[in-house]
């Protein structure tokens, strides 16, 4: 396993879609890369693109090969000033996402707590005390891949999957977070709920969180997630987004 | 069987997690669209296997652009590749496939007309996204056309020459362009993957193609990696060692290795086979797949100018101008055992 940023691999991915890889683990830096080489082909004129997929350590940069060919695609991705060094966070856009803990909305937050040995109350702050990188969407929707939770709340997913979790959930599945974006079945252990919709089809920008976020969740009362809840619904709330420099 | 509203796919939002879909047989989406006088990503109907019956209502021209599946309007086979008009009342039916491919888009003049969804009119039923209220067609349902070029009326009785269709060779082996994660297999495994026949198992859907056969080994890497973008025709080979080709409806991205893609017409090839039909692979290079764009661009080209020739006709313009005038709004009723769909125009 390795990161070799200042080296990418260029991945024959068929005659419409060429694959630049940073890295063939899980790094921060990598992504961070992906992003910043996102951004430059995405803000190109040279050659038209058709659409750009970042993932944890790699850019899949799609386009129709009757109009440029993949050597086009690398060559001008080969221009891309990237700064990140491995491991080495850059300033993101940060988001932040209200969730009211345990009750109804949280049904396994005993197990987490217990599972840490600490109280609820130890959950909730470990939870939100720390903001999450979004690495990249996938698996679903609207699926936010969350890296950067404090471990020591790890817990192993539910041995029996629920059939039916509500959307806005959040879970803890191992190491990792993460929001079910719409109602689907699932098995992570669920400690709270987001009253945000994370997934819009019908909005110019249909996903919420972006790859390359940093996501900081907020506890927030079941008083204050009713009120967000109608905000929402009205169409009146406005997520908190504090752009990057 | 599975009936379904598709177009060129959902292209965009992948970065959102949201998969492309779109039709299967992407090349015949595109020919069928251009004959009836639609733009080439026009949504259409995809038929699959056994077709829906369908109750006209109003008129227009249609187009059935893929596997003969016995396209037939009040019992009288049309076949795949004609334009035929249709009156108020009219009623078309499948006679069922004739060994020959298995899918086809039902082409309206006008395209079918339901709200796009992140800028496509494609069904992604997994996540119920788009097309008829985000799921597969069903009886009584009432669909609507979309406004026709307005030399509809001409269209009738075209049709194309066979080497225009693309339809692909099936015994062929398909292209297979290597690269991606092919340095994750054995040498004895890649070797097994061009020299050995597959079958297409029972569990292929629009999602993925399976395939069972024998057995590629990875190397130490193993068959997981950190999840990347799986592009039309992926050749995944997870840990179990047989190939599954990824198609419309596959997730965006993906944890297990992929030894390359497959061309776009030996995807237009795949699709059309069904379970328990067999596959043998070559290997071939990006050129190739490129090559193979042209040349759908070219012959999507082609029938452009044959169709504007044919509309020009004098004997067709004067056919279409004697004929009784149409109502403009129209409205398609589909009625069989399984399925119903009534398809309503518009304006």
């Amino acid at each position: 396993m390795s990161v070799y940023i200042e080296e990418p691999r260029y991945l024959t991915a068929g005659e419409s879609c060429v694959v630049a890889e940073f890295a063939d683990e899980i790094d921060r830096g990598a992504n961070d890369a992906v992003m910043e080489l996102k951004r430059y082909m995405t803000g190109q004129s040279e050659i038209p693109i058709i659409e750009c997929l970042p993932t944890y350590r790699s850019l899949a940069v799609y386009f129709d090969p009757t109009v440029v060919s993949a050597d086009d695609v690398v060559r001008v991705a080969r221009k891309a000033p990237i700064s990140v060094k491995s491991d080495a966070a850059a300033a993101m856009t940060e988001i932040s996402i209200p969730v009211c803990y345990g009750g109804e909305y949280g049904p396994d937050i005993a197990n987490v707590a217990e599972h840490a040995g600490i109280s609820e109350e130890e959950v909730i702050k470990r939870h939100s005390s720390r903001a999450c990188h979004c690495y990249m969407i996938g698996f679903m929707p609207g699926f936010a891949y969350l890296g950067g939770m404090d471990e020591s709340i790890a817990t192993p997913r539910l041995t029996n999957p629920r059939t039916v979790i509500k959307g806005g959930s959040v879970g803890i599945a191992g190491k990792q977070t993460g929001i079910y974006p719409i109602d689907s079945p699932g098995g992570w252990q669920l400690i709270g709920r987001t009253p945000l919709r994370l997934f819009t089809p019908e909005a110019s920008r249909p996903t919420l969180i972006e790859a390359g976020y940093e996501v900081r969740f907020v506890p927030v009362s079941e008083e204050e997630y009713k009120k967000i809840e109608a905000e929402v619904a009205a169409g009146t709330y406005k997520p908190l987004i504090t752009e990057a420099k | 069987m599975l009936t379904s509203v598709q177009d060129l796919g959902r292209w965009g939002y992948q970065s959102s997690g949201v998969p492309v879909a779109g039709a299967m047989d992407l090349p015949a989406l595109r020919l069928g669209n251009t004959m009836v006088g639609n733009p080439e990503n026009a949504a259409a109907l995809e038929v699959t296997l056994m077709g829906p019956e369908i109750e006209i209502k109003g008129g227009g021209a249609a187009v059935f652009a893929g596997a003969e599946l016995g396209f037939s309007v009040n019992g009288k086979e049309v076949g795949s590749w004609n334009v035929v008009l249709l009156n108020d009342g009219d009623v078309i039916t499948f006679k069922g496939p004739r060994g020959k491919g298995c899918r086809g888009n039902l082409c309206f003049a006008g395209g079918i007309d339901v709200v796009p969804v992140m800028g496509s009119r494609s069904t992604y039923t997994r996540a119920k996204i788009g097309g008829f209220e985000g799921r597969a067609l069903k009886n009584g349902d009432v669909v609507k056309v979309g406004e026709p070029s307005p030399l509809w009326k001409r269209t009738g009785g075209f049709n194309i020459p066979e080497e225009l269709r693309l339809t692909q060779d099936p015994e062929a082996p398909l292209a297979l362009m290597t690269g991606l994660q092919e340095d994750a297999f054995t040498e004895e495994g890649k070797k097994l993957l061009f020299e050995s026949e597959y079958t297409i198992t029972a569990e292929s859907d629009r999602m993925g193609c399976r395939l069972e056969g024998p057995k590629i080994g990875h190397t130490e890497k193993g068959a997981d990696i950190v999840s990347d973008a799986i592009p039309l025709g992926a050749v995944q080979i997870p840990g179990h060692g047989m190939p599954i080709i990824m198609l419309a409806d596959r997730q965006t991205t993906g944890g297990y290795t992929k030894i390359g893609v497959l061309s776009p017409l030996s995807i237009e090839a795949l699709v059309q086979k069904m379970p328990g039909n067999k596959v043998r692979f070559r290997k071939a290079v990006v050129q190739e797949g490129a090559d193979e764009q042209k040349r759908i661009k070219d012959a999507v080209r082609r029938v452009k100018e044959l169709y504007a020739s044919y509309v020009s006709r004098p004997e067709v313009k004067a056919a279409a101008a004697a004929a009784a005038p149409l109502s403009t709004h129209f409205r398609l009723t589909v009625e069989g055992k399984s399925y119903d769909i009534t398809c309503e125009e518009i304006s």
